[in-house]
């Protein structure tokens, strides 16, 4: 299967296989008007398999939702068809707006445009928990 | 310190200075009585509670100040629908430092972030509780004369219990403590408790069914309410039950020095006999819950007696 390079915009590579929709939904990369492609189940030494996204223009690209959802993606900037840098995600200390709680105790539930932040606790674990609540955020 | 929101926010340091200073209030009252003059505390409680409201309030009175605020969402403009940032914001306006329960988590961290007034937690749904630990505190380093070095039992319902929770959370920064958790297998403490709290900090402790096996090893009892409803099954109600009610007959086994513990209210886990038998501290505890307030509100407000 072929796709084309792309001459100027952004690759994420090392996804998870199988995040790859998951992420492109919450980048919002379905708002944009340039070609965008998911490669599902690429072939990968490391991994075994991979998902990869191409997006053939400059984003700017949330490395909070990313490295909450996929900490072991990598985000290659492509300019003039050659690869000008390199971006490794991590685990975001806290994350705002990309999760929401689910305790009905919490205020979250109430109290009106209030943010849902959480904090990460335990980076080994990836666990992140509620500002508000201390519940325990379970990722999807 | 600007609020108290969480038990954890306070260092041992903090709960060193602010027990030295309830000791001191409880010594010297007439020193203090008039250290909150013209000060106004707010006591916003969105559900019903006696005992924590009025210890706050009384602690506001005894230090000269002054109290206004409501009992029930019913009588404020929550029932109409109104924010807890707005209520919060409203409320500074009137009061010099707030203390709020409500039925939801994280409610006073909520009202927190948009005040310059200190927020005091009076108890959140059933996340946290930081005067009652305060109390809790102060009531072991009178009765026992330290916070450290010695057994204690959480007996009841350890899981949903969130002055259990608090307690251990605080006591887990001094040396030297064993913990026994005496409650049945369905109400033991919840495993983030277990990991977080004794498993990082390399605390052992002790898991049993029944009061009557641990008695003679406690200094301290922590006793909570075992409420029918919690119980998967009415056998095992029916089994369990009393062992988790502390009558004279459990304390025959028990130390001479133990001292007995109680948030309140009291149902039927502890029998009224046992009220007339000096390790029976819950009620001293009740009246160290004002003393303990009374120097939180100075700490929170920056006042001091000597300006006095």
């Amino acid at each position: 299967m072929n796709i084309d390079s792309i001459k100027n915009g952004i690759v994420l590579d090392h996804i998870t296989a199988g995040r790859g929709m998951e992420i492109y939904k919450s980048l919002g990369l379905d708002k944009l008007d340039c070609s965008v492609a998911i490669i599902k189940n690429v072939k990968s030494s490391k991994m075994g398999k991979k998902d990869i996204i191409k997006i053939s223009d400059n984003f700017e690209v949330n490395f909070d939702v990313l490295g909450y959802i996929d900490p072991d993606v990598t985000v290659c900037v492509i300019e003039d068809g050659s690869l000008k840098s390199k971006h490794k995600v991590e685990l975001p200390e806290k994350i705002t707006n990309i999760a929401k709680c689910k305790n009905p105790r919490c205020i979250t539930s109430i109290e009106q445009e209030i943010d849902h932040v959480f904090k990460l606790v335990d980076r080994e674990k990836q666990i992140y928990r509620c500002i508000y609540c201390e519940s325990k955020l379970k990722k999807n | 310190m600007r609020h108290l929101i969480d038990p954890m926010d306070l260092s041992v340091e903090d709960i060193d200075r602010l027990l030295d200073r309830a000791d001191d209030i409880s010594n010297y009252p007439q020193k203090y009585q008039e250290v909150c003059k013209y000060k106004k505390l707010a006591t916003l409680f969105f559900e019903p509670s006696t005992r924590t409201r009025l210890s706050f309030e009384a602690a506001m009175l005894e230090l000269g100040g002054s109290v206004l605020g409501f009992s029930s969402a019913d009588s404020s403009s929550a029932a109409k629908g109104e924010s807890i940032a707005d209520t919060a914001r409203t409320v500074a306006c009137y009061a010099d430092i707030i203390a709020m329960r409500h039925p939801k988590e994280g409610a006073p961290y909520v009202a927190s972030q948009f005040v310059d007034i200190p927020i005091i937690n009076a108890g959140d749904g059933g996340h946290n509780h930081p005067t009652q630990t305060l109390t809790d505190l102060l009531t072991i380093r009178r009765e026992k004369g330290r916070l450290d070095n010695f057994t204690i039992g959480f007996c009841g319902d350890l899981k949903f219990g969130r002055t259990v929770h608090s307690l251990i959370k605080a006591l887990s920064r001094y040396e030297n403590i064993n913990y026994v958790m005496i409650s049945p297998e369905e109400l033991q403490i919840p495993e983030y408790l277990k990991k977080d709290v004794f498993e990082r900090k390399g605390i052992s402790f002790r898991e049993v069914e029944r009061m009557e096996e641990v008695m003679p090893e406690l200094d301290i009892i922590y006793m909570t309410r075992v409420q029918r409803e919690r119980f998967f099954n009415e056998a095992d109600y029916v089994r369990l039950k009393d062992s988790y009610i502390l009558d004279l007959d459990k304390l025959k086994n028990a130390k001479e020095d133990l001292s007995i513990l109680h948030p309140l209210p009291r149902v039927n886990e502890i029998s009224v006999k046992v009220d007339s038998d000096p390790r029976a501290c819950y009620f001293r505890q009740a009246l160290n819950g004002k003393h303990v307030r009374m120097a939180l509100i100075m700490d929170l407000l920056g006042v001091s007696a000597d300006e006095y």
